[in-house]
């Protein structure tokens, strides 16, 4: 045993059999904090031997856990004849149990976790669409529910949660308030420097006060209002609905005998539906504010001058029609928002997509919406 | 005792926003002993627990991990702390969105300097050791609520920590599973002399597993007894350690008086 000694790093010593084999003494610990060292200097220092048989000698371990039995695998693997010529002499009985528990002798068989292979494109591509033929089948059979449960609040308008009511409203509405005011404000300003600079050209400067206010309160008004509202409300309910659903909480709901859908999205429903149209209005307010303060600094307009055209300009019908928009655009946020938050399955990833999806989905849907409602009021109006 | 102690808790207080949870809380964990924390529900096991790992931050008081006071401001020390704990959670607290492999698999990527494949295989033996073998692939949400418990065990012991903490370990499993997770406990604190602080109700897993135990009580803030459980079962005066051991409901009237 004691044939050639090689001076090696002050852990390990390494011996050469009379019959050829080689034996490694290792001193002191092997675990988690020195395994990964370990593995790198022990194959650097035995590349130089040809392993036919490895015998290693656990005398001066004191501790080894399963990071130690790690490194033994490993010289395991570098004896050129399998596991063959691999010994562990001098273990103490500790370290034998360990290695009884582990294993160790069919450790290596197959060491590596293979992710799950992936399926062939057609599959993948098979399996989505019946993901989005049963979304979409999902999708309806929401809103099914949703007319149900609103026919029932109907008939039997007790069943209405107020408090939950109140609340969403308080939350979609007059939280929301100050962003849409100041976004809707700054919308009329630009609106009206921006057209200003083409009507003063032609001395058409009060025209300003009819862009500003036709404009906001036919289309950008509810557009705005609702984008926004989609971003702070249709996002939280899709988290809300998310993570209820993820910790079992809409299962409870169910099975205590509440429907979900009334209980969770009719509040929220009833609540935007209400909401939005308001929003609307002050949008339309602070962007014709807006379009007067261009108006009266910078284009030499009076503030009556300013109102008396705006007024001129407007029709009743085209502030309904702008609020009435916007009550759709509501209920289309409301429906999205928690479609998408039922959807959630797994964890939290999962509630971050529907999120992100339902403010997405929402938005799109705000602008198609807005497009149809344009054709129809050509060819009807 | 001439054992060294790895935990000093000492005049502890601790409680959240108004209310006092723990006061005058005091204790020592010796190192390589298995340390149960018992009381009735809402009496601030979880409170105590997440005190001794830095999440919230004494009211009074101090603790010492393994020399180290801990001090939810000082990052480096706590840190330091860290790298010598394990904790399991009361609901597991895995990543939902990796496979359980790569939740047992995250600390050692990050903490050690091991190739992938020894990496996969030390995250096979840890799930082998919670019986979890062929589950490696799975996601969190595709487990039952035990499995989930022994996949968050093998990763809270993924590096083989000083001490391992765990809150209601038993909860939600099966007797067998329940007297598996005993017997590896016990395992783990023999073969690699883990420390292990457990909070739990299973009155059988308290006397297969416990050298020492604190109760703690909701009306006395604090500690109402200490010891080994087998001598406390016997011989302690304390009504509600009686009840508690003897599985008794609480008698109205004593109920009022409260423990002495
Ligand atoms: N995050 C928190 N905020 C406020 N109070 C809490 C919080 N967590 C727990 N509590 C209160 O602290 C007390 C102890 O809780 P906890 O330590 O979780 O009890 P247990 O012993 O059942 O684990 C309970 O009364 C609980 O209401
Ligand atoms: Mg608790």
């Amino acid at each position: 045993m004691n044939a050639s000694e090689t001076p090696s790093p002050s852990r390990y010593k390494i011996s050469k059999n009379p019959e050829g084999g080689t034996t490694l003494h290792i001193h002191g610990n092997m675990d988690a904090a020195n395994a990964g060292q370990m593995i790198d200097e022990l194959t650097a220092l035995l590349s130089d031997y040809s392993l036919s048989s490895l015998t290693v000698d656990l005398e001066k371990v004191d501790y080894l856990d399963d990071f130690g039995t790690l490194v033994l695998a490993h010289l395991r693997k570098m004896v050129t004849n399998g596991g063959n010529g691999f010994y562990v002499i001098n273990s103490s009985d500790k370290i034998k149990e360990l290695l009884s528990i582990l294993h160790f002798d069919s450790l290596d068989e197959k060491m590596s976790i293979e992710k799950k292979r992936s399926s062939g494109i057609f599959i993948r591509i098979g399996e989505a669409t019946l993901q989005q033929i049963s979304d979409l089948k999902y999708a309806i059979s929401f809103i099914g529910s949703i007319i149900l449960s609103l026919v029932h609040i109907c008939l039997h308008p007790r069943s209405l949660r107020t408090d939950d009511t109140i609340r969403y409203m308080q939350r979609v509405g007059v939280d929301g308030l100050p962003i849409v005011a100041l976004i809707s404000f700054l919308m009329g300003l630009i609106m009206a420097f921006m057209s200003s600079v083409q009507l003063e050209q032609f001395g058409a400067n009060i025209y300003v006060a009819s862009l500003v206010s036709l404009s906001m309160t036919r289309e950008l008004g509810p557009i705005m209002t609702a984008i926004i509202v989609a971003g702070r409300s249709g996002s939280a309910f899709a988290a809300e609905i998310g993570t209820m659903k993820i910790s079992e909480e809409v299962d409870a709901l169910f099975t205590m005998g509440f429907n979900p859908v009334m209980f969770l999205v009719v509040p929220k429903l009833v609540a935007a539906a209400f909401m939005v149209p308001i929003l609307t209005l002050f949008s339309d307010l602070f962007a014709i504010m807006g379009g007067l303060l261009v108006g009266v600094f910078m284009l030499d307009l009076t503030a009556g001058a300013y109102m008396a055209q705006t007024i001129k300009t407007l029709e009743l019908f085209d502030v309904f029609w702008g609020v009435l928009k916007g009550g759709i655009f509501g209920v289309l946020i409301t429906w999205i928002g928690c479609f998408r938050g039922f959807q959630v399955r797994g964890g939290a990833a999962s509630v971050g997509q529907a999120t992100t999806s339902a403010v997405v989905s929402s938005i799109f849907l705000i602008i198609l919406c807005d497009s149809m409602f344009s054709v129809i009021l050509r060819y009807w109006g | 005792m001439g054992r060294k102690a790895i935990i000093r808790v000492k005049d502890l207080r601790a409680g959240y926003g108004k209310d006092i949870i723990l006061d005058h809380v005091s204790f020592n964990v010796y190192e390589g002993e298995v340390f149960v924390i018992l009381g009735g529900s809402g009496c601030g096991k979880s409170t105590l627990l997440k005190a001794m790992i830095g999440l919230i931050e004494p009211r009074a008081g101090k603790i010492t991990i393994d020399g180290d006071e801990i001090c939810v401001d000082d990052d480096a020390t706590l840190q330091k702390i860290l790298r010598k704990v394990g904790v399991l959670y009361q609901g597991a607290a895995l990543f939902g969105s990796m496979t359980i492999a790569e939740n047992v698999a995250l600390p050692i990527r990050e903490y050690t300097s091991l190739p992938k494949e020894s990496v996969d295989a030390l995250v096979r033996m840890k799930l082998g050791l919670v019986n979890l073998k062929g589950y490696e692939n799975h996601l969190p949400s595709e487990l039952s609520g035990g499995m989930k418990k022994r996949a968050g065990l093998a990763r809270a012991m993924a590096l083989n920590p000083k001490i391992l903490f765990f809150d209601e370990p038993s909860a939600g499993l099966d007797p067998v599973t329940s007297v598996e997770l005993d017997d590896l406990i016990l395992y783990l604190n023999r073969s690699l002399g883990t420390t292990m602080v457990i909070v739990t109700h299973e009155l059988q897993s308290i006397f297969a597993v416990a050298q020492r135990i604190i109760m703690l009580d909701r009306r006395a803030k604090g500690i109402i007894a200490e010891g080994n459980p087998k001598y406390l079962r016997k011989h302690s005066q304390n009504q509600f350690v009686k009840q508690f051991f003897n599985r008794q409901a609480e008698v109205k009237g004593v109920a009022g008086k409260g423990p002495q």
